[in-house]
């Protein structure tokens, strides 16, 4: 059998998904948005309700996410999404709306707006991509920096006394009452990737049977700011991330 | 005996040479093109041997950029 007898429409069991735009994506080589932009296409998808999702996008790496999701999108000021997300929802109450945020706009300057619209039990979802850095701005520490990490702004590694603890917004989420499914995940091999898409199709499920707010962390890499390989950035994630931030559900009501 | 027969197709220009795919072959089937670029002066991904590849899917699944297109079928020899 041929290579070309193979490569037939039937045979077909993987491909980008149609709701991802053909546009080029900016995200460097090897970053973790593009996986996550694939899943939350995938589910769109499999759910039927491409017409029917507003995301919202936040202000940093994924500032651009709206050219690559052939779905409506809104734009918010810096971690102002989840403000933006409860109004449309109030309007549209049949529409599946989500923000799309990373740990800068979601767990520092929005953590107001974060915690506020959780604990109000908005039917929304919150996508939370954790890098631990801010990549967009070139890899200074973000509230998420685990103890003892290298970056720009704490060459020496982040200590307690001069920087705090890191902040764990998504087990501060999985104590409130607003909230329906708090989860965290990662998506640095096929299984997590299979694990990460099905607590996204959970959360919008919930948020579309009107049961409460919904808040999926996903712990990526930002191999650009660790100044390191994709492959190596993963190994790392592995060894010093998931110490500090346990997988799994935190919250499932 | 049937026989799972895989085959992918790279869209080198979207390709942005992370090699996670590499990685995750588990059969160690794509590589990165050495001294080649593509049109965004990208290294990307090739696949050396296609004799081997199932259509697991594994390479597509965690590729960041959507790259990867697989097609299985199964063959009775």
């Amino acid at each position: 059998m041929t290579r070309e007898d193979i490569i037939q429409p039937q045979n077909l069991v993987y491909a980008k998904p149609s709701l991802m735009n053909d546009v080029g994506m900016h995200y460097c080589p090897g970053c973790s948005h593009g996986v996550v932009h694939k899943l939350i296409a995938e589910v769109i998808e499999e759910m039927n309700l491409a017409d029917k999702t507003i995301g919202i996008c936040p202000v940093g790496c994924a500032v651009f996410a709206y050219r690559y999701l052939d779905v409506d999108w809104l734009e918010a000021a810096h971690g102002r999404a989840p403000a933006i997300a409860t109004a449309c929802k109030r309007l549209w109450p049949d529409r599946l709306v989500f923000t799309y945020q990373g740990d800068g706009d979601l767990a520092c300057i929005g953590t107001c707006e974060t915690i506020h619209a959780l604990n109000r039990g908005e039917k929304i979802t919150l996508i939370f991509i954790n890098n631990a850095i801010y990549g967009m701005t070139g890899g200074q520490m973000a509230p998420t920096t685990p103890l003892g990490m290298k970056t720009a702004t704490c060459p020496y590694g982040r200590e307690a006394e001069l920087h705090g603890y890191p902040l764990n917004i998504t087990d501060m989420a999985a104590t409130m009452p607003g909230t329906a499914y708090v989860s965290r995940q990662s998506v640095h091999n096929v299984a997590a990737i299979r694990k990460a898409k099905r607590a996204i199709r959970k959360a919008f499920e919930n948020s579309m049977n009107g049961r409460g707010s919904n808040m999926v962390e996903i712990l990526s890499t930002c191999n650009a700011g660790w100044k390191m390989t994709p492959l190596k950035a993963n190994q790392w994630m592995e060894e010093n991330i998931f110490k500090l931030y346990r997988l799994g559900d935190l919250k499932d009501e | 005996m049937s026989k799972i027969k895989g085959a992918v197709i790279i869209d080198t220009d979207r390709c942005k040479g992370c090699a996670l795919c590499v990685a995750a072959c588990p059969f160690g089937l794509l590589e990165v093109a050495p001294r080649r670029v593509n049109r965004k002066g990208y290294p990307y991904v090739i696949q050396h041997d296609d004799d081997r590849c199932t259509g697991c899917a594994s390479c597509g699944i965690v590729c960041p950029d959507g790259c990867i297109e697989i097609y299985r079928t199964k063959t009775e020899d």
